[in-house]
């Protein structure tokens, strides 16, 4: 097996085009696993405990389903029923939902670690429910767990490959099509590979960096 | 029965000098010679200070059998007690005695099992419906709570923000004052606090007794009537015990807050109270001024006690 430095460069571009996707997809449905996991840990917390424990039931089962049968269910079955998405919007928000349970976990236990001193003071204050939340316990909270949600955001761009199962022309999709047209696979999955540290180890940076920033004062 | 009245009919006037209050009497010689944190800065006015602090309508506080359990440990067995306006009480007692479960009650961070707590004229943790006694809602705690304030052992500041954030949230967000009146506000109980220039520093970057400070400014911006101070100096550096103390003591000599003290500090207690409660299994032993329950106690309990203080 030889490297063909001069196939490499032509397919570079075609791959480059599908990290764009891959990209893409990782980036918006962290948006959506951030949102929505802040959702269910707040809707976890409601005064009703049977409607706790539905929320908690329906994400433990999110969360202990794989990836690739749940994208199935969103491309393939939902059409069924009236709801057609395109591969590339079911692929996010799949991933987001998925990831999104994850989260939950996190900001869970971001808010757990919040001493007991500081919801005490709030009651002191006298501060409403909503200014108890929004200006003293989520922002302690999520400081805390900002290196958690960041390691996420790695673990879904190494998970948004799954997404060609529903024929995203994500990166790895990508280079199997271009890899199928020449038979020749050793170049791009290489090369898949390359990219993939690459974007991995600069978002890790990124994130040791913000961790930095927040976890001073 | 109401078990105090609130003389609504004396509010004193926003600039009066903080004049004879109870703890004047009591604290009287010591306190006179005291001159820790600078109240008085120059260019305002002698009563300016004064200004920032509550004045008039102090509500007395009655606890009628009052019980507390947790779990099967039974912490205030039907206890009985009552607070005049504006009187200062100091708690002493061993760890264990229920001491600081009455402040906690009082400020609702615990719920009460069994009895009555009334605030001035009205139960803290029932309310009236259709002339009969009900358990109280969010809402009716939330106006209850409005006349007390809490400062803690370990500070509580939120973290967050910068000092002068914790002391504006509180008067915007509940009390509805104007952005800006609550800022000058908190200057003005900063500088009483004697922390004027550390307005934008964020609690860690302060020492324990300066974040103490900003924690009694805090409390004293929701404008409390009562005011409960909860082991105050135990968390604090045995050298910034003193200027924490020094403030308190003008607070109590300038304002007219009914106090209730939680402390080991038997020389800050002397100073600060107008009687004492020492309290055993939950239970007051014995009470009394200052000078008699620290100078001759009459309960064996008392002695033993405070012999185990002075020890330590």
């Amino acid at each position: 097996m030889n490297w063909d430095w001069q196939y490499s460069g032509d397919i570079l571009p075609d791959l480059l085009d599908g990290l764009r996707y891959t990209v893409i997809a990782t980036l918006v449905g962290y948006v959506i696993a951030l949102i929505l996991g802040l959702v269910w840990t707040l809707l976890r917390r409601t005064p009703s405990r049977a409607f706790n424990q539905v929320i908690r039931w329906i994400t433990e089962f999110i969360r202990s389903t794989p990836l690739i049968p749940q994208l199935y269910f969103v491309f393939f079955v939902l059409p069924a029923w009236g709801i057609t998405i395109g591969s590339l919007t079911a692929g996010i928000i799949t991933l987001g939902i998925h990831y999104s349970t994850y989260t939950a976990e996190v900001y869970r236990a971001g808010i757990a670690d919040v001493p007991k001193g500081q919801w005490e003071a709030c009651t002191a204050l006298n501060l409403p429910r909503s200014r108890v939340w929004l200006d003293v316990i989520l922002p302690q909270a999520i400081r805390r767990v900002i290196p958690t949600l960041g390691n996420y955001l790695i673990a879904m761009f190494k998970d948004s490959p799954m997404l060609l199962a529903i024929n995203v022309a994500e990166l790895l999709f990508t280079a199997y099509q271009v890899g199928s047209k020449s038979l020749q696979f050793l170049e791009p999955i290489t090369i898949v590979g390359l990219l993939f540290v690459v974007v991995s180890v600069i978002s890790s940076i990124l994130v040791r960096r913000l961790e930095r920033r927040y976890a001073t004062n | 029965m109401p078990p105090t009245d609130t003389t609504p009919e004396n509010p004193a006037p926003k600039d009066s000098e903080g004049g004879a209050t109870p703890a004047d009497a009591a604290a009287g010689k010591d306190v006179a010679t005291e001159k820790g944190v600078s109240t008085q800065k120059g260019g305002t006015p002698e009563d300016e200070p004064a200004a920032e602090l509550p004045h008039g309508e102090a509500p007395g506080i009655r606890f009628e059998k009052v019980v507390k359990r947790f779990g099967s440990n039974v912490v205030l067995r039907e206890l009985d007690f009552t607070v005049a306006p504006g009187e200062r009480v100091t708690l002493i007692g061993p760890s264990g005695s229920g001491k600081t479960t009455i402040l906690r009650l009082l400020m609702t961070l615990e719920t009460l099992d069994e009895g009555l707590i009334w605030i001035g004229d009205e139960t803290l943790w029932h309310m009236d419906r259709g002339g009969k006694r009900v358990p109280a809602n969010q809402k009716h705690l939330h106006e209850m709570r409005k006349q007390v304030g809490m400062v803690f052992q370990q500070f509580n500041l939120f973290p967050n923000m910068n000092v002068l954030r914790n002391l504006t949230e509180g008067p915007v967000r509940v009390l509805g004052v104007p952005k800006d009146e609550a800022v000058e506000r908190a200057k003005g109980l900063l500088d009483l606090v004697g922390l004027a220039d550390k307005e934008n520093a964020h609690p860690t970057q302060l020492s324990g007794g300066q974040q103490q400070r900003v924690a009694i400014a805090r409390s004293l911006a929701m404008q409390p009537r009562v005011l409960l101070l909860d082991e105050v100096t135990s968390a604090l550096d045995p050298e910034l015990v003193v200027g924490v103390q020094d403030l308190l003591r003008d607070i109590a000599r300038q304002s007219d807050l009914t106090m209730l003290c939680v402390t080991h500090e038997m020389t800050f207690a002397k100073d600060i109270s107008n009687r004492v409660l020492m309290f055993d299994q939950g239970q007051i032993v014995e009470e009394g001024p200052p000078d008699q329950i620290f100078g001759e106690p009459s309960e064996q309990r008392t002695r033993d006690f405070l012999q185990a203080v002075l020890a330590s």
